[in-house]
C-alpha cells in the first residue's frame, strides 16, 4: 500500500507539471494540442544537456549542476516549442488545433530520434533527480511518503501552488485570464493581447516540459525506451479534470497517478483486464468532462474563447 | 487603427486580401514547401554530413524507386485520405473530431472480431457483409458519442474525442490479449478472410473503394441539402437556427456520416491491408488527417494532393532513414518542419502587409 501510494505521488506530479502548463496556456485561450510534443522535446533537451554535462564532468560532477543544467535546457527546449506555437497562432493566425497537432508530430519525431540515437542511458543521471533528503530514512512510513523524493517533485508543487496564486490573485492573472476569456474586451481595456498569449504560453510549455524530463527521471529511472505522448494527452485530460485550477490540479494529478499505477499493483485480476484499468484515467476524464458541462457551473467552464484566435481587425 | 496611430506610428498593418487567383495560391504553397525542404535539407546534412541532393534523390527513390513502393505509396494515399475524408463533414461544421485514431482503430477492431469469429463459419459474402457493418457501426459508436454530448449540453468535442483514442486504444490491447492465447500480443494475420483481391493487386481494391468514396464526399458536401447545412452551421450556428436548420441534428447526422467513414478506414486497413490488428494500427493517421483536410481547405479533391504530398513525405524519409542509417523518427521531424511552413504560408495568402510611412495616414 506504502510503495503504491509513493508511486502514486511520483507519477502524479509528473502529470501535475503537464496540467498546470497547460492550464496556464489554457487561460489565455490557446487550447494547445502540442503538450505531447512539447513533453517530448523538454525531455529530449533536459536528457541530452544531462548527458553532455556528465560527459563534460566526468569524474568531479557537482550534483546541483547535475540538476540545474538539465532543468534550464529543458524548460528552454519547451518554450521554443512555445514559441513555435504562438508565432503560428497569434502572428501568422494559424488554426490552433492544427498547429497543435504539427508540434506535437514534431516532438514525437524529435524524441523517437533521441531514443534511437542515444537510448536508455540516462540512468547515470537519474540519482540526482531522485536524491532525497538524508533524514527521509529514519522517519518510517511519513518520510517514505512525504520526503523521499526527488527535487522534481517538490518543484511541481511548488510551480502548482504559485501559479495558482498568479492565477487567481494578482492582476497579471487576472489580465491573462480575461484575455481567454474575451480578447476583445481586454484589448479596448488597454491590454496587450499578443503579449499575454506568447508569455503564458512560453512559460506553460517550458513548465510542460519539465513533465517530460520528470517522467523520465523518476518514474522510468533514465530507461527511455518508448515515446511519451501518451502522459501528454493525459496532461491535457487532467486539465479538464481540474476544471481549470492548478491547485486542484495537485490532487487531480494524485488522483491520476494512482489510477494509471493502479492497473500493476492489484492482484487477482486477470492479465487482459489490466488493460481495462488502464482505461480508468480516461473514463474518468470524459466523465467528468460531460458532468461539468451538463451541470454548467459558471466557475467550472473553460475559458470562453478557448481554441479561438484573436484578429482585432475582424472584430 | 487611427488613435494607435497618434500614440506611436505602426510600422506596418495588415490588410485581409480579396482571393487570390489559383496560380497564386500555388505559387505561395509551392514557395512554402520548397522553403521546408530547404529546412530539413539544411536539417538533415547536419545529422548526416551528407549531401542534401543525395537525400532528396533517396526520397524520390523511397516513394517512387520500385512498382512495390508505388503501390504502397498509392495505398497508403488511399487509407489517409479516406480518414481525411471521413473528419472533414464535422470540421465544416467547425466540429473538431480529433478522434479519429479511436473511431479508426475501433473498426479494425470490429473487423478483426468478425474475422475470427465467423470467418469460415459463414459463407463469404456473407461475412463480407458483416464486416463491413461491424466496422461502420463501430466507427458510428465513437463519433456519436461525442456529438450527442456536444448537441445536448455542448460538451467540448475535441476534449471527448481526443480521450476515446486512448480508450479505444486500451479496448484493442484487452481484446488482442483475450484473442491472443499464448500472450505475445500479436495476432497472426488472417487473410484468408479479409476483402476480396481484385486484379491481382492486393491494393487494388482499397484504392477503388476511396476514390469512389471522394466523389461521394465531395458531391455530398458540395451538392447536396445535408452538405449545405454542414457549411451553414460551420459558418454560423445562429445563422442557421435563423433559417430553421436543427442545428443538434445536424451535428449528429454529420458525425454518423464521420464515424462510418472512420470505421470502413478501419476495414480497408485491417480487413485489406494488415489483416490483423494492433494498438498501432492506425499510427496516427487520425491526427494527420486533421492537418490534411485543413490543409485542403475542406475540399476533398484538394485532399488528394494535400494527402500524396504528406505520405510522399513519409515514404520518401522511411527511406532517407535506412540509406543513411538513421533512426526512421527522421520522417516525423521532416513532416513537422514541412508543416510548420505549410500552415505558416496560410497567412500570406489571407493578408496583406501594408508597410505604413512613417507620419502619414495610411490609405
Amino acid at each position: 500500500m506504502l510503495a503504491f501510494l509513493v508511486s502514486a505521488i511520483r507519477l502524479g506530479m509528473t502529470f501535475l507539471f503537464g496540467s498546470t502548463g497547460e492550464t496556464i496556456t489554457e487561460k489565455s485561450g490557446h487550447l494547445n494540442l502540442g503538450i505531447p510534443g512539447v513533453m517530448c522535446v523538454g525531455a529530449s533537451c533536459g536528457c541530452f544537456a544531462e548527458y553532455l554535462y556528465l560527459s563534460a564532468a566526468r569524474k568531479s560532477v557537482v550534483p546541483f549542476l547535475a540538476v540545474l543544467i538539465p532543468i534550464l535546457a529543458t524548460v528552454l527546449g519547451g518554450a521554443v516549442m512555445g514559441l513555435i506555437y504562438c508565432f503560428l497562432t497569434v502572428t501568422l493566425r494559424a488554426n490552433q488545433n492544427v498547429t497543435g497537432l504539427a508540434l506535437t508530430t514534431f516532438g514525437v519525431g524529435v524524441s523517437d530520434f533521441m531514443i534511437a540515437k542515444t537510448g536508455a542511458i540516462y540512468s547515470r543521471g537519474t540519482r540526482y533527480f531522485t536524491a532525497s533528503l538524508p533524514f527521509a530514512d529514519d522517519l518510517g512510513w511519513f518520510g517514505e511518503l512525504f520526503l523521499s523524493h526527488g527535487i522534481l517533485i517538490y518543484l511541481a508543487i511548488v510551480i502548482a501552488l504559485v501559479s495558482s496564486f498568479v492565477l487567481t490573485k494578482t492582476r497579471i492573472g487576472l489580465n491573462l485570464r480575461a484575455v481567454g476569456e474575451n480578447p476583445a474586451t481586454a484589448d479596448a481595456a488597454g491590454i496587450n493581447v499578443a503579449r499575454y498569449r506568447y508569455v503564458s504560453t512560453c512559460i506553460g510549455c517550458g513548465i510542460a516540459g519539465l513533465g517530460g524530463l520528470s517522467f523520465i527521471m523518476d518514474y522510468l529511472h533514465g530507461n527511455w525506451e518508448y515515446c511519451i505522448d501518451a502522459i501528454g494527452w493525459l496532461a491535457i485530460a487532467l486539465v479538464i479534470f481540474t476544471v481549470w485550477k492548478p491547485n486542484l490540479g495537485i490532487v487531480g494529478s494524485l488522483v491520476f497517478g494512482a489510477l494509471y499505477i493502479a492497473s500493476s499493483f492489484i492482484t487477482g485480476v486477470s492479465f487482459a483486464s489490466k488493460e481495462l484499468f488502464k482505461m480508468l484515467p480516461y473514463v474518468v476524464t470524459i466523465v467528468v468532462l460531460i458532468f461539468t458541462s451538463i451541470r454548467d457551473k459558471k466557475e467550472n467552464q473553460p475559458p470562453a474563447h478557448l481554441g479561438l484566435n484573436y484578429f482585432r481587425e475582424e472584430r | 487603427m487611427k488613435k494607435e496611430k497618434k500614440t506611436h506610428s505602426a510600422l506596418f498593418h495588415l490588410v485581409k486580401r480579396a482571393p487570390l487567383p489559383w496560380y497564386w495560391n500555388l505559387a505561395v504553397r509551392a514557395a512554402a514547401v520548397i522553403l521546408a525542404l530547404l529546412v530539413s535539407a539544411i536539417v538533415i546534412t547536419l545529422l548526416t554530413q551528407k549531401n542534401p541532393i543525395e537525400v532528396y534523390s533517396s526520397m524520390l527513390d523511397g516513394a517512387f524507386g520500385t512498382e512495390l513502393r508505388i503501390w504502397s505509396l498509392l495505398q497508403n494515399i488511399a487509407i489517409l485520405l479516406c480518414i481525411s475524408l471521413a473528419v472533414t463533414p464535422a470540421f465544416m461544421m467547425r466540429f473538431w473530431n480529433c478522434g479519429a485514431e479511436g473511431q479508426v482503430l475501433v473498426g479494425g477492431l470490429a473487423t478483426v472480431a468478425v474475422m475470427m469469429f465467423l470467418g469460415g463459419k459463414i459463407p463469404t459474402p456473407l461475412l463480407l457483409v458483416v464486416m463491413i457493418a461491424a466496422s461502420v457501426l463501430a466507427g458510428i459508436i465513437w463519433a456519436v458519442l461525442p456529438a450527442i454530448c456536444k448537441a445536448l449540453w455542448n460538451t467540448n468535442e475535441t476534449l471527448f474525442t481526443l480521450m476515446m483514442n486512448y480508450v479505444a486504444i486500451q479496448l484493442v490491447a484487452f481484446f488482442l490479449k483475450l484473442f491472443v492465447k499464448s500472450g505475445s500480443g500479436i495476432l497472426t494475420p488472417m487473410p484468408e478472410y479479409g476483402l476480396p483481391v481484385i486484379g491481382g493487386q492486393a491494393y487494388l481494391l482499397n484504392i477503388l473503394i476511396v476514390a469512389i468514396l471522394t466523389i461521394l464526399v465531395y458531391i455530398y458536401l458540395k451538392y447536396t441539402k445535408q452538405g449545405y447545412e454542414i457549411a451553414v452551421v460551420g459558418e454560423s450556428e445562429n445563422t442557421a437556427r435563423y433559417i430553421g436548420v436543427n442545428v443538434k441534428k445536424v451535428i449528429i447526422r454529420t458525425l454518423l456520416v464521420s464515424g462510418a467513414l472512420c470505421g470502413i478506414a478501419g476495414l480497408l486497413l485491417v480487413g485489406g491491408t494488415n489483416h490483423t490488428i494492433s494498438t498501432t494500427t492506425a499510427g496516427g493517421r487520425g491526427f494527420t488527417a486533421i492537418m490534411v483536410s485543413w490543409l485542403a481547405k475542406f475540399n476533398p479533391i484538394y485532399m488528394v494532393f494535400t494527402t500524396f504530398l504528406i505520405v510522399f513525405l513519409q515514404k520518401g524519409a522511411q527511406q532517407i532513414s535506412t540509406d543513411f542509417r538513421l533512426p526512421s523518427a527522421i520522417s516525423d521531424i521532416i513532416t513537422g518542419i514541412i508543416l510548420f511552413f505549410i500552415i505558416g504560408c496560410e497567412f500570406f495568402l489571407q493578408y496583406k502587409i501594408l508597410v505604413s510611412k512613417s507620419g502619414k495616414e495610411a490609405k
